[in-house]
């Protein structure tokens, strides 16, 4: 009995979470108009690809697509070779000043990114890097989040590997290249994951300053979109099936990555 | 210099060169530029700059629309901080139940909102909050009640951009509660149940104080994020109706990037800062209090 109540609650609540995807997913297939009508149609009666059409032949979404693609893979490379350069040496090398300056980028983590948004601005104005890909890929090639995940990994690495490694004659580079890289595969493939899909979905700095259509990214192309297409239910789902499938497929493939990044992050260490 | 010095600081040297130009220095040069009037004039001649002190805060303080922008952000805060809470804890509770079968299923399902696009997802909820056509009031319709206009109406709007927030965000709290549940040792339930103790007591006696840091993180990660809210009003109804949604951060963005009063806009994000900092120190107090 307790086990029927259990799973029924359960089910109400992954239909809830999952109800407005399904309908997202179902509304993009319909003719326009379709899902305005009453009685509701919940799903098409003569599916079709019209809306998918419209969008990348007509609207041009394709080209958003490659921007988001494009800035989300070179973050994503970026974040993970700076990233684990910084939290081997933070981990296991010893130097002047190490304890101060990671206590220095522990800080960053509880001050809003906002707060330096408009300067980065007028920054990256100075840089030319306005209205580019540089200028939407570059505050984020580095973060301290991947530093700090990428430390507490390297902490269980075991020092007497790196010893064995130094008495061979290897060099510093050499050791963090071909004896720590290998070992970590499983934390840089979660730092990856992670940093593809906060990329991909990032809105507020693309907004600011990805000013020209050209470059625009997914999210921000689509919400301009929605500004002039507002009636058109089923072109606007079919721009968010394009914006979400690829990190949900991602992510689904991916899930053990992802998870074990969320569970590092929340236990102390 | 060693051999390991040197190396360390080539290893180091890429990330934090980019950190320190990207992140700290804009965030000092932030509260810099809110000491000065940094204008649309500014922008055309650097020479129309001037250092006004705290003359932006100063008008803060008497300008209408910014304690409305703040109102909102803390109104979203906490209503939406609890019901995060409470709904991510309710699921972690019942994923990880003993009888539980499918859990890695229903954990993922749970999840799968956090990794959407937020500006997809508030495009989504936009349709589903229709007036008439949305499916949530012809549910509603259905049997028997007349919902509101979700968006439209002021008394509604912020409320249901909490909704989107909440079921958006549920699945990234629950899994740090179900990591938090599973580091509770059997034999404290195993006592509690010699003792006479059900389900309840059990809950209340063992479960929630076991997972007294888990709710730390959980509330200060939940508000750190919350108060810096952006996308949601920003896509479904740019701060409106009569102000209702207007946001912190959307009133920063509109007067530093639409209007470009800047040094007025890094006074905003700043006393969010303050704010944020603020809500981050009241939790870890009261969580030393209670320990």
């Amino acid at each position: 009995m307790n086990r029927v109540i259990l799973h029924t609650a359960l089910a109400i609540g992954a239909f809830i979470t999952i109800f407005p995807l399904l309908w997202m997913l179902s509304a993009s297939f319909m003719t326009s108009g379709e899902a305005t009508t009453y009685p509701p149609h919940l799903v098409p009666h003569a599916a079709t690809l019209d809306q998918y059409r419209q969008l990348f032949v007509r609207l041009n979404l394709g080209r958003a697509f490659l921007s988001s693609a494009i800035i989300a893979s070179i973050v994503t490379v970026g974040s993970v070779l700076f990233g684990s350069m910084a939290g081997y040496a933070f981990a296991k090398l010893r130097f002047p000043g190490r304890e101060r300056m990671f206590g220095l980028l522990l800080i960053a983590l509880v001050i809003p990114p906002q707060v330096g948004m408009l300067p980065l601005f007028l920054f990256m104005k100075q840089l030319h890097l306005v209205n580019t890909y540089w200028g939407a890929i570059i505050p984020s090639l580095a973060t301290v989040f991947g530093i700090f995940l990428i430390r507490q990994f390297m902490l269980t690495v075991p020092q007497d590997l790196l010893e064995a490694a130094r008495l061979d004659g290897a060099s510093e580079f050499r050791i963090y290249w071909s004896v720590v890289l290998p070992l970590a595969k499983p934390i840089l493939a979660t730092l990856a994951t992670f940093m593809f899909m906060s990329t991909w979905n990032d809105f507020m700095w693309p907004l600011i300053i990805l000013s020209g259509q050209e470059h625009h990214t997914l999210p921000v192309a689509i919400a301009n979109l929605v500004g002039e297409h507002v009636q058109d239910v089923e072109l606007m789902m079919a721009s968010s099936v394009v914006t979400v499938l690829p990190v949900l497929l991602l992510f689904i493939v991916l899930q053990r990555y992802y998870i074990a990044g969320i569970m590092a992050g929340s236990v102390k260490g | 210099m060693r051999a390991e010095t040197r190396a360390a600081f080539l290893l180091i040297a890429p990330a934090m060169v980019l950190i320190l130009f990207f992140f700290f220095a804009p965030v000092v040069a932030g509260f810099l530029l809110s000491l000065t009037d940094f204008d649309l004039y500014t922008i055309g001649d650097a020479h129309n700059l001037r250092v006004v002190g705290l003359r932006n805060y100063a008008d803060l303080l008497t300008s209408g629309i910014f304690w409305t922008a703040i109102g909102n952000t803390l109104y979203f805060a906490l209503v939406g901080g609890p019901l995060t809470v409470i709904t991510s804890l309710a699921a972690a509770l019942l994923v990880n139940a003993k009888l539980t079968r499918w859990k890695a299923f229903f954990r993922t399902v749970y999840f799968v909102p956090v990794v959407t696009s937020l500006v997809a997802v508030s495009i989504v909820f936009k349709y589903l909050y229709h007036p008439r056509f949305g499916i949530l009031n012809l549910t509603l319709s259905a049997i028997g009640i007349e919902g509101p206009d979700w968006l439209g109406d002021p008394r509604w709007a912020m409320f249901s951009i909490i909704l989107l927030a909440v079921w958006r965000g549920f699945g990234y709290t629950m899994l740090i509660f179900i990591a938090g549940l599973q580091q509770i040792p059997e034999e404290l339930y195993e006592a509690a149940r010699i003792d006479g103790a059900g389900p309840l007591r059990q809950f209340r006696h063992v479960t929630l104080p076991m997972l007294g840091p888990t709710f730390l993180f959980v509330g200060i990660v939940t508000a750190i994020g919350q108060l810096q809210i952006f996308g949601e009003p920003y896509v479904m109804t740019r701060g409106g109706p009569l102000n209702k949604t207007l946001t912190a951060v959307m009133l920063m963005y509109e007067q530093g990037f639409r209007w470009w009063r800047m040094g007025y806009a890094a006074s905003v994000a700043f006393v969010l800062f303050l704010i944020i900092g603020a809500a981050t120190l009241v939790q870890l107090r009261l969580q030393k209090g209670r320990a």
